[in-house]
């Protein structure tokens, strides 16, 4: 399905990981790897301990029990939650991309056109819109070609057709890279659909596995409730194909077309057609 | 020509500028005004110990203003009030203490108005030296801290996860403006030195387009400031450390001062 990019090697590891804090464990008992090639996704209520554990993973905070091991040197690109840069630094999008080491001028250019924000290229970040300064947080990222790319909630602010793209483009950076992605997503549509491995987190992990088994567990289940399992059942149901930014469709072969092939696509689960579906086809109109 | 007073006030004058004006970017952007105020507060509390002590004064002041703002550091990590409020316990205590134990010390005498706000004609040949070689380390330490220090003060947690070790900038940081203010005292007084950190950082920030250049233009702002501002003083026979702090007041306002022919400037 996808070119082999030596799967097996393991860039970041938390085992039995725990943060306590203020008298409390954030999270606890966390096992999770990613491998090069691999995206795995954090879900999970408010306050159920993603970022942290996301933090934990990156080195920002060190586990109070267990253990994170990551791989020597490990080049990373982080998108953070929130990222607020104070008015009085002058900061240019161009600029924003090389904060944390230089770049080539090529890879710069064409990170920032991939995550659609070289047309503000000369703009200060502090007057970019929400989804504009996003756009711009994952060009930097993407623009260092990380060996592990970690994203807390990428799509914040980005509208429905941006949105679509980025987690399109994020498959295609790890595709064409072979980056391992450690991601934290609120559309449990596109998790499903973008992911190899699911960890579902509620202070500590409540269920894991490839999409389709962690929709099954009943945890899952009792965490997100019925409908929500219900919603995406639906959604797998029509996963053979994707719709893409630009109205067409890439097929479960990964070959490109113009329609989804079933014309009734739009009108035949009506009765139980909720947002989350249709909202995938937002992007055609 | 070092012979001359004043001409050895603009010497040190605007080799404090220089160094001062690319420091002062980071406490702006940090927001770090007050931090900076808290520490050369306590820089009176490093000039009794010296002298109690016997030791050099401006190593004095660099050692208190140090352990300040580790103090701060730890207070901070206790979560137990905002730093707001700690900023204020500890800059007017220190500054307090100072005034104590120079008051106990009847011994020795003390310029008390030349450490607070300034004494052109207490610059000497050593003093010149230390000002300009303190400077020059302070600049090439600045320039080597540069990438981390930049990225922690946009994202920390970027810094961290990217491996530029933000807590060591961040601390390194600190030193680096103890030492500013223990060569700077001489000249602006403690009172005064964080407006000459922070003021032509602020005026820069019209005339600049990215951080670099907002670090040269305030270390020029400063320059002039400091050369506008002796003269004045010399002039018009009045304190050199709030002469040159005026000075640099209006080169902010004349910075912020919406020329006819520039568009109006948009901020959020």
């Amino acid at each position: 399905m996808r070119a082999d990019h030596g799967k097996s090697e393991t860039l970041v590891e938390l085992s039995n990981a725990g943060l306590h804090r203020g008298g409390r464990w954030l999270v606890r008992g966390v096992d999770l790897a990613v491998r090069r090639g691999e995206i795995v996704t954090l879900i999970g209520p408010n306050g159920s301990g993603k970022s942290t554990t996301i933090k934990m993973a990156l080195g920002i905070w060190k586990p109070d029990e267990g253990a994170v091991k990551s791989k020597p040197a490990l080049r990373v690109g982080y998108v953070p939650q929130k990222v607020a840069i104070d008015w009085t630094l002058p900061l240019s999008v161009e600029r924003l991309m090389t904060l944390t080491g230089p770049l080539p001028e090529s890879r710069i250019r064409e990170a920032m056109q991939a995550a659609g924000i070289e047309h503000r290229a000369k703009a200060e970040v502090q007057t970019l819109s929400g989804g504009e300064f996003q756009r711009a947080l994952l060009a930097r990222a993407l623009a260092r070609e990380p060996e592990l790319l970690v994203l807390d909630e990428p799509v914040q602010g980005v509208d429905f057709t941006g949105e679509i793209a980025i987690y399109q483009l994020i498959r295609e950076i790890r595709d064409r890279i072979g980056c391992g992605i450690l991601l934290i997503s609120h559309d449990l549509h596109v998790v499903m659909a973008e992911t190899d491995t699911v960890v579902c987190l509620n202070g500590h992990v409540c269920c894991r596995g490839a999409p389709a088994q962690v929709l099954e567990s009943p945890e899952y289940v009792r965490l997100f409730g019925a409908r929500a399992a219900e919603t995406l059942a639906i959604y797998r149901h029509h996963h053979d194909h994707t719709h893409l930014a630009d109205g067409t469709v890439r097929l479960a072969d990964g070959t490109i077309t113009d329609s989804c092939g079933h014309d009734d696509h739009h009108h035949h689960h009506h009765h139980d057609h909720d947002h989350s579906h249709g909202h995938q086809h937002k992007g055609d109109a | 020509m070092l012979d001359d007073f004043f001409t050895r006030a603009l010497i040190a004058g605007v080799g404090i500028a220089l160094a001062a004006g690319p420091l002062g970017c980071f406490v702006v952007w940090r927001r770090m005004a007050y931090f900076g105020d808290t520490m050369a507060h306590s820089a009176l509390l490093g000039v009794a110990l010296a002298v109690m002590f016997q030791i050099n004064v401006v190593a004095g002041v660099f050692v208190v203003a140090t352990v300040a703002s580790l103090a701060l550091l730890l207070l901070q990590k206790q979560e137990a009030l905002s730093t707001d409020a700690l900023l204020g316990i500890l800059s007017h205590s220190t500054l307090a203490i100072g005034l104590v134990m120079v008051a106990f010390m009847s011994t020795v005498r003390f310029d008390l108005m030349g450490l607070l706000f300034g004494d052109i004609l207490a610059v000497s040949k050593l003093d010149l030296a230390l000002i300009w070689g303190g400077g020059a380390a302070v600049l090439a330490i600045l320039a080597w801290l540069w990438k981390p220090l930049l990225a922690a003060t946009v994202n920390p947690e970027i810094a961290e996860a990217e491996g530029l070790r933000p807590e060591r900038a961040r601390i390194i940081f600190m030193l680096l403006m103890a030492a500013v203010i223990a060569i700077a005292m001489k000249v602006v007084g403690i009172m005064l030195i964080t407006s000459l950190l922070i003021i032509p950082a602020a005026t820069a920030r019209r005339l600049s387009a990215t951080p670099e250049m907002m670090a040269i233009v305030a270390a020029l702002a400063g320059a002039v400031a400091v050369v506008v501002g002796l003269t004045g003083s010399l002039q018009f026979d009045t304190p050199s450390g709030p002469s040159i702090v005026v000075a640099a007041l209006l080169l902010f306002l004349l910075s912020i001062a919406r020329l006819p022919w520039r568009g109006r400037r948009e901020t959020i």
